[in-house]
């Protein structure tokens, strides 16, 4: 397939394969929820448990292979009982390290104890760990647009509190939030989430989508509706223009979304901050004057 | 402060209170009635549980025993007529949002459901701002700020739903004494104009002097109230403790705590209680 200059006959000519309309409808529901979810996991700093949460997910995964069910029941089940089990052992958000790090390495090892049990486990592995957008099934998509409505539900109903405590922990509690159901709630999201997003990505890839458009978000707008929206933004500019350029090329759609992410966040780092519009109030030099 | 001659009832009191936990008792004994309109010191050194004081006034912790009223109930979560500053050190470098946002959360942030912009909410957090003399930070990042800008914010959060009494844990302690003294005389005119009771978790007791009504000394598993210089005297505090301890006031009418826990309290230490 050769890439013309007349845009409108490329999306034509790849809407035409069944395969691409599936990879645009799930890559897009995908992406939507990953720029929601993915605000809320940069901004409550658990972008470790959000990783540590699809390594496990590739645990259920690899053991839904193994009994032969599909990927994402497995991933849903494991990344929920871990997501909770995470919450459970360490209710702070702020010192949860040690515990999910420990959930995490025992999950990894069931992972690796089903794919050595799995005899045909080349493929299946590879698609879990990497993606597999390009080969993603009528029913995957149902089941996307299912777990994405109801993400979207669970975050209209929390959005206030789930802000509020994310932000201001201490106030919060004081104000009379449950921190811990709202731990849970929060945890469930990003499961939800991740188990979604792995058909895009993979596992090992999780951050270009839930992590990744948050940062970069969060660099650009100060304000939770607008720096969400945005984040929504970069992650559907990079999973489309992926898909896209990935039907042209004969390299894996989650490099050229990964890459897309990496170029969008090095920008706003450090092209950004130099060309926004300044500010009168200056970052920095009060902390100077202050401790003289 | 009494109106149509009635009395009115001290809006915080406390009966033969002990604090602390199953294993371990924090301090015991504890007296206290605070009225509204009154700026109080809570004095004491690291650990003494000055902080458990306040949590048991949010009720987030019990008392092991004796009875705390908070406006003539117990207190309870979730109370909205107590506006908390909690002690706390830096916001996050990357917390890029803005004061409004923060301000406005404490507004509506225990509301479930979803609402871009309410008017009266974004009234609300203006109003907290201005009191506090913020309303040119409203759009600020909160990791931009200073940390007095940060104090005052963190005011005006507590401020925006317009409680009876402020809970402020160490909002002095990352300040120096210029910005510290400036947070005092805000803190102290709103107490005054807002009529509203203000307790304020500090180490040194010096700057705050000339504005309190009333100071809460803790110390060694016990807790002494009263006006400043009533509490503060050798006599008393060494009758309490059951040790010498000497009270020294220098020509400028500060004062210097000798001989409870070995430490002189008029320092600023890291507090990270």
């Amino acid at each position: 397939m050769a890439f013309s200059a007349n845009l409108l006959l490329d999306l034509e000519q790849m809407f035409q394969y069944q395969f691409m309309q599936h990879a645009f409808e799930a890559g897009t529901l995908v992406a939507i929820i990953a720029g929601i979810v993915g605000y809320f996991v940069v901004l409550r700093r658990s972008a470790f448990a959000a990783h540590s949460l699809s390594h496990i997910g590739f645990a259920g995964a690899a053991g839904a292979v193994l009994i032969g069910i599909s990927p994402v029941f497995g991933l849903l089940l494991f990344t929920s009982v871990g997501g909770i089990g995470m919450t459970i052992l360490g209710p702070r958000a702020s010192h949860r390290d040690v515990q999910i790090g420990t959930v995490l390495a025992f999950m990894l090892g069931l992972g690796v104890l089903f794919i050595s049990l799995y005899t045909g486990y080349a493929t299946e592995a590879y698609s879990i760990l990497f993606g597999e957008i390009l080969g993603i099934s009528n029913t995957d998509v149902l089941v996307t647009a299912i777990a994405g409505l109801v993400i979207l539900a669970i975050v209209a109903v929390v959005y206030r509190p789930l802000l509020f405590a994310s932000l201001d922990e201490d106030v919060a509690e004081a104000k009379g939030l449950h921190l811990h159901a709202l731990g849970i709630v929060f945890m469930l999201l990003v499961a939800l989430a991740t188990s979604i997003a792995v058909q895009v990505v993979g596992v090992l890839l999780i951050f270009s989508l839930m992590v990744t458009p948050a940062a970069i978000a969060q660099r650009l707008a100060n304000q939770p509706w607008r720096a969400i929206t945005t984040s929504v933004l970069v992650s559907l500019t990079a999973t489309w223009l992926g898909l896209f350029v990935a039907f042209y090329e004969p390299y894996p759609v989650s490099f050229f979304i990964t890459s897309i992410v990496f170029v969008l966040y090095l920008l706003a780092r450090f092209v950004y901050p130099e060309i926004r519009p300044h500010k009168a109030h200056q970052t920095g030099s009060h902390r100077i004057i202050e401790s003289r | 402060m009494a109106t149509a001659g009635a009395v009115q009832p001290q809006i915080v009191t406390g009966e033969n209170v002990v604090a602390g936990y199953p294993d371990k008792v924090v301090w015991r004994d504890a007296n206290f009635g605070f009225d509204r309109g009154e700026l109080i010191a809570i004095i004491g050194p690291n650990g003494a549980g000055k902080t458990t004081l306040f949590r048991l006034l949010l009720g987030l912790q019990q008392p092991m025993s004796g009875t705390i009223k908070m406006f003539n109930e117990l207190p309870k979560r979730g109370n909205s007529r107590i506006g908390y500053v909690p002690q706390r050190h830096v916001i996050d470098s990357e917390t890029n949002i803005e004061c409004m946002e923060l301000v406005h959360l404490a507004f509506c942030g225990h509301l479930w459901g979803f609402h871009l912009s309410s008017k009266v909410g974004r009234k609300a957090a203006l109003d907290a701002l201005e009191a506090v003399g913020g309303a040119e930070l409203a759009h600020q990042p909160l990791c931009d700020l200073s940390g007095g800008e940060l104090q005052r914010i963190f005011l005006a959060e507590a401020l925006v739903s317009n409680p009876d009494i402020l809970l402020l844990d160490e909002p002095l302690s990352s300040l120096d004494i210029r910005r510290a003294k400036e947070l005092i005389q805000l803190v102290d005119r709103v107490v005054r104009t807002r009529n509203v009771t203000a307790l304020l978790v500090a180490h040194d007791i010096n700057p705050l002097l000339p504005y309190l009504d009333k100071i809460v000394y803790i110390a060694n598993g016990k807790v002494a109230t009263g006006k400043p210089q009533e509490v503060l005297t050798s006599e008393r505090l060494s009758a309490l403790y059951d040790v010498h301890v000497e009270v020294i006031r220098d020509s400028r009418g500060n004062v210097a705590i000798i001989g409870i826990d070995d430490t002189v309290h008029n320092h600023e230490h890291n507090a990270d209680e």
